[in-house]
């Protein structure tokens, strides 16, 4: 792979992508990668968000379920656009 | 044929045909209270190593047989050429002395009361001297790839151990349990919300079942019972959630990754337990808390322990070398003297999942061969007992 990407996303399903530069800002037009099979595309950051922190895909509203792994990751508690930071937030386990 | 049919390491075989790659003469006490007198002959007698840990006394029940296995279990671990064992009184002592002679290896026993800490320190400094000029006269010896024991737990984890080094881990699992190794992986509380997934990677429905009434029971008894609020602070930890996971499910999911693709395990273990059902990969039900963990893999008999981390545990263990690998690339960057395999080069699409497996397997052969992990030369030698409940 000739470019380095800004964010790996586990399977095709998944609705939210990791960070895994360091430094990534708004505004960034990021090169993302879908390690299940090594496509890629593009998507814009609308937050500075840290490495390892993640992006979502897509427009959520508050309800919806964080898919990663292609798997159930927890419920999302607010509503967040495309490209936004996903985590503590706005995003909560199912468990405990 | 797999590459690694032919591998071997070059480790010291004891008497009961387990085989280690280092060769601790280890002074062990049974109690809080025998720790000084430990200290003392450790400091006296050099080559020798004290285990010092905070419990041994009023202790019963399932507790105080979870504390005797892993003492035994640690004086028992092929890493380990023989024990000094250290008590207040001689009932205990003699139960840790003599589970641990079961290996065949030579065990002396003292007890402190009616002579005391100097006289104790005395003998015990004798026996210490005799076991280091036997261990350093044993040598090691070309050993099969299929004689090692290899455990995982990660820690401090974040989403770049899901991408990399959990997976690193189950690459190497994927290539050498079908060679013979036994592996050891565990956290029970780390699987929630993976367990669906956990509970179809044992090698039949019965050993699933099994898995799933321990996991469950674990849920009930322990996280239900005692929780004071959502564990959101506990599970996932600060540093994993400054890492970037959100959830215990995202963990989980990350954490699974270290068994790989197709590696199945064949039973499961209480803490401490040693495996008794051949060569493969087994469950150990195990505190997520990274040197409870490896403690209790190291009394079940692992001699070598795989640890990837995401924000950098540095964690270690006195008798187990600890090898650390980190995915990611601000880790290497600010806490490099930790890492002693970086896979950072698969988050930059530079490196794949089965190259980082090779990797790995390398460092675990150089490890067994004798090199010090990150850990041994940084003196991370935790050795942390599980325990169940209040003393009586």
């Amino acid at each position: 792979m000739s470019n380095t990407p800004h964010l790996l996303v586990h399977e095709h399903d998944d609705n939210v992508g990791v960070v895994v530069v360091e430094g990534l800002t708004a505004g960034t037009e990021m090169f993302c990668c879908v390690t299940h099979d090594n496509s890629t595309f593009t998507l814009t950051a609308e937050d500075d968000v840290p490495i390892g922190h993640k992006i979502a895909l897509q427009d959520f509203q508050e309800g919806d379920t964080a898919i990663k792994y292609g798997e159930d990751i927890g419920k999302i508690i607010a509503d967040i656009p495309k490209g936004r930071h996903v985590h503590t937030h706005n995003c909560k386990t199912k468990r405990w | 044929m797999s590459n690694y049919s032919n591998m071997t390491f070059m480790g010291y075989r004891r008497e009961n045909g387990r085989v280690g790659v280092r060769n601790h003469v280890v002074i062990l006490p049974v109690d809080d209270i025998s720790n000084a007198a430990v200290e003392a002959v450790a400091n006296n007698v050099k080559g020798t190593m004290a285990l010092p840990h905070a419990y041994g006394r009023l202790q019963f029940g399932e507790d105080l047989e979870l504390h005797f296995r892993t003492m035994i279990g640690t004086g028992a671990n092929p890493n380990v050429h023989s024990v000094v064992v250290i008590g207040i009184e001689p009932g205990w002592t003699k139960r840790i002395a003599d589970g641990i002679r079961e290996t065949g290896k030579e065990v002396a026993e003292f007890s402190i009361e009616q002579k005391g800490d100097f006289e104790t320190i005395r003998a015990a400094s004798w026996a210490a001297k005799d076991f280091v000029h036997k261990a350093t006269e044993v040598q090691r010896e070309e050993c099969s790839i299929k004689e090692l024991w290899v455990s995982t737990k990660c820690g401090e984890s974040d989403t770049t151990t899901g991408l990399g080094s959990c997976p690193t881990v189950g690459n190497m699992y994927d290539k050498l349990l079908p060679e013979g190794i036994t592996g050891f992986f565990g956290e029970t509380s780390e699987i929630t919300g993976a367990e669906h997934i956990c509970q179809k990677r044992a090698i039949n429905d019965e050993v699933g079942e099994r898995w799933y009434k321990m996991w469950k029971a674990y849920q009930d008894d322990v996280i239900f019972a005692h929780q004071t609020d959502d564990l959101s602070d506990s599970q996932p930890t600060k540093g994993n959630i400054e890492g970037g996971l959100t959830t215990i499910e995202e963990k989980a999911l990350g954490n699974l990754e270290k068994i790989g693709r197709t590696s199945q395990y064949i039973d499961i273990l209480e803490p401490a337990e040693q495996p008794r059902s051949g060569d493969g990969l087994y469950f150990m039900d195990s505190s997520s808390a990274a040197a409870e963990c490896v403690t209790l893999m190291a009394a079940g008999g692992a001699v070598v322990h795989t640890f990837p981390t995401g924000q950098g545990n540095v964690v270690g263990n006195p008798i187990v070398p600890v090898i650390k690998i980190t995915a990611n690339p601000r880790t290497v960057r600010t806490m490099s003297e930790h890492v002693d395999v970086d896979v950072s080069g698969i988050l930059r699409r530079e490196m794949t999942i089965d190259e980082a497996g090779d990797a790995l397997i390398d460092m675990i052969r150089r490890t067994a061969n004798g090199r010090n992990t990150a850990a041994e030369a940084l003196g991370h030698r935790e050795f942390s007992m599980t325990k169940l409940y209040r003393s009586a």
